[in-house]
Formats: structure tokens, C-alpha cells, sequence
């Protein structure tokens, strides 16, 4: 184990930080907000900026401690780029769809078929 | 400067821990099942954010396998779990 320079060591502290606190904001944000369509859009917070954040520091720190390019650790925000939306339109479906069986009237009304 | 640097890993780690019991709490309380599911798509991702911040405190880089396998169960559990909310069964 190779010791960092004080640079990258403060970089990640504050990568790492800024990280975690946008976390604490999505999931405080998902206790607070009252309906169910609220709630939906603070936890994207901690999938974009705040694992982007916490992986730009391992990423850093990797690099130095290593000794050599550790760039492959992009692939985790890279895979929950990609599965994120994925989770999030199949539970908003599936919200709207038993919100219409319970016959919410806060809802949109089904496309008709002409 | 490289004494504080513990710290703020901790406070980071304070922060992550706070941000699960808030997704917790709402896991407990969610009126429905879609918005546990909801809080459990949040836990996980707590998670993996907490697993990344003790790799960067012990200045390992295998922790990086365990956040990526669960980013990939996690994913796998919640879209799985709408699924079944959508259509009352996983695979059709």
C-alpha cells in the first residue's frame, strides 16, 4: 500500500462527502413526501449524484493506492444508469394500476380505445 | 490534512446510515406494497453506497465486487417485485 499524496486524499473526503449527504437529501426525501407519485422522484438523487460522487472517489483513491488506472469501477453508476428507469417506470405502472382497481379518483382515467 | 481525512469518511459513513434508517422507516410505514418496494429500491442503494465508503476508509478496491453484485441483486429483487405488483406473477 502505496501512501497517497494530502490532494487526493482531500479530493475523495470531499467527493465521498458531498456523496453521502446528497443520500441523506433522496432518502429524506422519500420519508417525507405524502403521496406515492411524490415519493418517486427523490431516491433518483442518491442513483445519479450520489453513487456517481462515492465512485469518482474509489476510483481516485484506487488510482493512487494501486498504482496503475482503476477505471473499471464505472461500471457500477454505468449499469445503474441503465437500470434504475427500468425499476422506476415498472413501479409507477404498477402503482397506477392498482390505484385504478381501488378506484383512487386522484388518477388518471385508462386510455379508452377508440 | 490527513487527520481530518478519517473523519469525513465517517461522517460520510453517519450520513449513509441515517439515509437507510430513513428508507427503512418508510419501508415500515409505506401505506402500500409499491412504496415498500419503493424504499427497498433506496435501501439497497444505501447499501452499496455504504460497502463503496468502508473500501474507500480501508483503502481496499475488493470491495468494489460487493457493490456491484449488490447493484445486480438489488435490481434484480425490485424489478421482480413491481413485476409481480404489474401482472400477480414473475414470469409469464
Amino acid at each position: 500500500m502505496t501512501p497517497t499524496p494530502t490532494w487526493v486524499d482531500a479530493l475523495t473526503a470531499v467527493l465521498a462527502v458531498v456523496g453521502a449527504f446528497t443520500a441523506l437529501i433522496g432518502s429524506f426525501g422519500l420519508l417525507r413526501m405524502n403521496t406515492y407519485f411524490r415519493r418517486v422522484h427523490p431516491p433518483s438523487l442518491v442513483a445519479t449524484l450520489a453513487t456517481w460522487s462515492v465512485i469518482l472517489a474509489t476510483v481516485l483513491q484506487s488510482s493512487f493506492v494501486t498504482a496503475r488506472p482503476y477505471l473499471h469501477a464505472v461500471v457500477i453508476p454505468v449499469f445503474i444508469a441503465l437500470s434504475a428507469p427500468i425499476t422506476t417506470v415498472l413501479l409507477t405502472r404498477a402503482a397506477l394500476f392498482r390505484a385504478r382497481q381501488r378506484g383512487a379518483t386522484d388518477v388518471p382515467p385508462p386510455p379508452t380505445s377508440e | 490534512m490527513s487527520s481530518i481525512f478519517p473523519w469525513a469518511l465517517f461522517f460520510a459513513l453517519g450520513c449513509l446510515t441515517l439515509a437507510m434508517v430513513f428508507a427503512l422507516v418508510r419501508m415500515i410505514v409505506g401505506p402500500r406494497a409499491e412504496d415498500r418496494v419503493l424504499a427497498f429500491d433506496c435501501l439497497y442503494l444505501n447499501t452499496m453506497l455504504v460497502i463503496l465508503t468502508l473500501g474507500l476508509i480501508y483503502r481496499s478496491s475488493s470491495y468494489f465486487e460487493a457493490a456491484l453484485l449488490i447493484a445486480i441483486f438489488g435490481f434484480v429483487a425490485s424489478s421482480a417485485m413491481a413485476k409481480f405488483l404489474l401482472r400477480g406473477e414473475i414470469i409469464e
